[in-house]
C-alpha cells in the first residue's frame, strides 16, 4: 500500500533520526561471551506509529538476511549466531518484536500486530526483493505463516525449533479441563488488572541470569549473564529485563498450534527445519517425527541430538554452517 | 458522568448513564452495556434498555469512543475481555461478592459471552443481541494476509480495531467453552440469553448449549432483573 510505504525511511535516515539510546547502548557495559559481538548498527524504524529497534551485523553492502527471535527473547540473543552468518557474506538484520528488547512497549499485543511490525522491517531491509529468513521459536512460527501468506518475500525459510504442536494433556476429565480453563482465564484477567503499575522484579546480574537459567537450564551461565547486560537495564535498585512487564507466559484464545503445521506442506520456497531433540519449557515440545510428514516438497529437517530449544545458542557453529550451506553463497 | 479506568496502558471511558434504580422493583445491580464494532457507548440509557430497574453503565472499548487509540493496532477479542473485566471491577468496587448483568451488542455480545464465562460468579445474567461486528471472522485458519493501514482520518474508532476485530477467528467450540464456564460458575440455571435475530455460526452453537435460552431483549432483561 503506498500509504504504508510512506512510513518507511532509508537506513541513513533512521540511523540519524532514531538512534537507540539505552543504558546498554555502549559495548563497554556488556559482559563478554566467546564469539558474541555488539551489532554494527542499531536504529529504530517507525512501524505504524511504534518504534521498532533494529540491530545489524555485517557489511551494510552485503545482501540482507533476516533473523527473527522468539517470544520473551530479543534480537541481541543473536549476538553469537549473527556474526557467524555475517562472516558468510550477509548483512544480518534482526529486530526486537514490540515490547521486547529496545523496541517500544505498545498498548496492545497480538500475532497480527507482530506480523505487521515484521513487514515494516522486511520493506526496510529488502524493499521489493525476496530474501532468506531465519526464525527461532515463535519467530519461526510467525515466519512460517508469513511465508504462506506472502511467499514473494522469501527466497529461503529456516525454522529453528519454531513449529507449534498441540500438547494436549491426555486422561483429564472434561470437568477438570473446564476448571483448568477457568483458572487460566481468571489468572490472566487478574494479571491484566495489575499491569498498569507492574514492574519487573529487580536483582543483580547473577540473580537475573539465575532466573532465566531456570527457564533455559541448558544454556551456559556466562551467556545468561551477558544476556542480562544486553537485554536488561540497571537502575538504583538493580537490574531488570527490558521486556514489557505487562507480558506474561501463557494466555488463551481461539488459535491452535496445529494451524501453523498445516501451512508447511504448501510452502513454495526451500525450507529447512532445525529441531533439537531435547524438550524444554520455552519450546513447543514438538516431537521431530511429528513434523516430517508436513515438510514441503522442497523441504528438509535436521534433527540435532542432545540439543535443546535454543539450537543456535547451544551449537552456533553447526547451526550457522547448516544455514549458510542451505541458503548458498551471498549473491 | 464518565469515569476513566486503567487497563494496562489503555484508558477506558466508563459512562454512567443512570446511577440508581427506580420504583418498587429497583435493584442495585448495574447493567453494563457493551457496544458493537465501530460504535461507542450511547449518551443516555437507550430505549431498549430503559426497563432495567437499576443503574446502567456503558463501556467504550479500546480504540472506540473516548477510550485510548493505541499505536499500531494489536486488537483481539481477549483484549476486549480485559476491558470488560476492568468495567466489572469498577462497577462492583472490586468486591467479588457483588455482581452485574451484561448486555452485549454485536462484537460486544461476543465479549459479553466471554465475560460471562471468565467471571461467572460475578455476572448475573448475560444478554447477547444484534449489533455491528456480531459475525466476526472465520471459524478456522485462513489465507488472510497482513498489511498496514493508512493513517486514520478520524480520531475514533481506530481503523485497526475495525479490521482486526472484524476478522478475528471465532470457532464455535471456542465460544461454547465460555457457556460451560458460565454454567459451572454461575448461580443461575440459565446464565445466558440469546436475543439476536442474526445467528452467526459461533452464536448458533452457543444458542444450542445447555444453560442458554432464547428470548426477546425486554424479556431477557426482566428475567435477570428479578432472578
Amino acid at each position: 500500500m503506498p500509504e504504508a510505504r510512506a512510513h518507511r525511511r532509508t537506513l541513513d535516515d533512521v540511523t540519524t533520526v532514531n538512534p537507540i539510546t539505552s543504558p546498554t547502548d555502549t559495548a563497554t557495559g556488556e559482559l563478554p561471551y566467546p564469539g558474541a559481538e555488539h551489532p554494527a548498527r542499531q536504529y529504530r524504524l517507525d512501524a505504524n506509529g511504534l518504534g521498532i529497534a533494529v540491530h545489524e551485523w555485517g557489511d551494510p553492502d552485503d545482501p540482507p538476511l533476516l533473523l527473527v527471535h522468539g517470544g520473551f527473547d530479543f534480537a541481541r540473543t543473536y549476538d553469537a549466531f549473527a556474526p557467524k552468518l555475517a562472516a558468510g557474506g550477509w548483512r544480518v538484520v534482526a529486530w526486537d518484536q514490540r515490547g521486547h528488547g529496545d523496541s517500544e512497549h505498545p498498548e496492545l499485543y497480538s500475532w497480527d500486530a507482530d506480523m505487521r511490525d515484521a513487514l515494516t522491517v522486511f520493506d526496510h531491509a529488502s524493499p521489493g526483493r525476496p530474501l532468506p529468513v531465519v526464525g527461532h521459536s515463535k519467530g519461526g512460527a510467525l515466519m512460517t505463516q508469513l511465508a504462506d501468506a506472502q511467499p514473494f518475500r522469501f527466497t529461503h525459510l529456516v525454522n529453528m525449533d519454531g513449529i507449534p504442536f498441540n500438547r494436549r494433556i491426555p486422561d483429564v476429565a472434561e470437568h477438570e479441563r473446564t476448571r483448568m480453563l477457568a483458572d487460566e482465564i481468571a489468572g490472566w484477567l487478574d494479571h491484566r488488572r495489575r499491569t498498569a503499575t507492574a514492574r519487573r522484579k529487580p536483582g543483580t546480574i547473577d540473580e537475573l541470569a539465575a532466573r532465566r537459567g531456570r527457564m533455559n537450564p541448558r544454556l551456559p551461565v556466562e551467556w545468561l549473564r551477558r544476556l542480562v547486560t544486553v537485554g536488561g537495564f540497571e537502575s538504583d535498585d538493580g537490574w531488570r529485563w527490558k521486556i514489557d512487564p505487562s507480558m506474561r507466559f501463557g494466555g488463551f484464545g481461539p488459535w491452535r498450534p496445529e494451524w501453523t503445521l498445516m501451512r508447511m506442506p504448501g510452502l513454495p520456497m526451500p525450507f529447512l527445519g532445525i529441531l533439537g531433540r531435547e524438550m524444554e519449557e520455552m519450546g513447543w515440545g514438538t516431537p521431530p517425527d511429528k513434523v516430517l510428514p508436513y515438510l514441503p516438497a522442497d523441504g528438509r529437517c535436521e534433527i540435532l541430538d542432545d540439543v535443546g530449544h535454543f539450537v543456535h545458542i547451544e551449537q552456533p557453529d553447526l547451526v550457522s554452517s547448516l544455514v549458510l550451506d542451505f541458503i548458498g553463497g551471498a549473491a | 458522568m464518565t469515569t476513566l479506568l486503567r487497563h494496562g496502558k489503555v484508558e477506558l471511558a466508563l459512562h454512567h448513564l443512570r446511577d440508581t434504580g427506580d420504583g418498587a422493583t429497583a435493584t442495585t445491580r448495574p447493567l453494563l452495556i457493551l457496544h458493537g464494532l465501530g460504535e461507542a457507548s450511547p449518551a443516555a440509557v437507550p430505549t431498549w434498555a430503559a426497563t432495567w430497574p437499576g443503574p446502567v453503565a456503558a463501556l467504550d472499548f479500546t480504540g472506540h469512543g473516548a477510550s485510548t487509540i493505541p499505536r499500531g493496532g494489536g486488537y483481539t477479542a481477549e483484549l476486549l475481555l480485559g476491558d470488560a473485566d476492568a468495567a466489572l471491577a469498577a462497577l462492583t468496587g472490586d468486591d467479588s461478592s457483588r455482581s452485574i448483568t451484561v448486555l452485549g451488542r454485536g462484537l460486544g455480545a461476543y465479549i459479553a459471552l466471554q465475560l460471562a464465562g471468565a467471571r461467572a460468579a460475578q455476572v448475573h445474567g448475560t444478554v447477547l443481541t444484534d449489533g455491528p461486528g456480531l459475525a466476526g471472522g472465520p471459524t478456522g485458519p485462513t489465507s488472510q494476509s497482513f498489511f498496514s493501514l493508512p493513517p486514520a482520518t478520524t480520531a475514533s474508532p481506530d481503523p485497526y480495531a475495525l479490521v482486526e476485530l472484524g476478522r478475528d477467528l471465532r470457532p464455535p467450540d471456542y465460544a461454547t467453552q465460555f457457556v460451560r464456564l458460565a454454567l459451572a460458575g454461575s448461580d443461575l440455571d440459565r446464565p445466558i440469553t440469546v436475543s439476536s435475530v442474526f445467528r452467526p455460526e459461533w452464536l448458533d452453537a452457543v444458542a444450542r448449549e445447555h444453560g442458554v435460552v432464547e428470548a426477546p431483549l425486554d424479556e431477557a432483561l426482566a428475567g435477570y432483573a428479578h432472578a
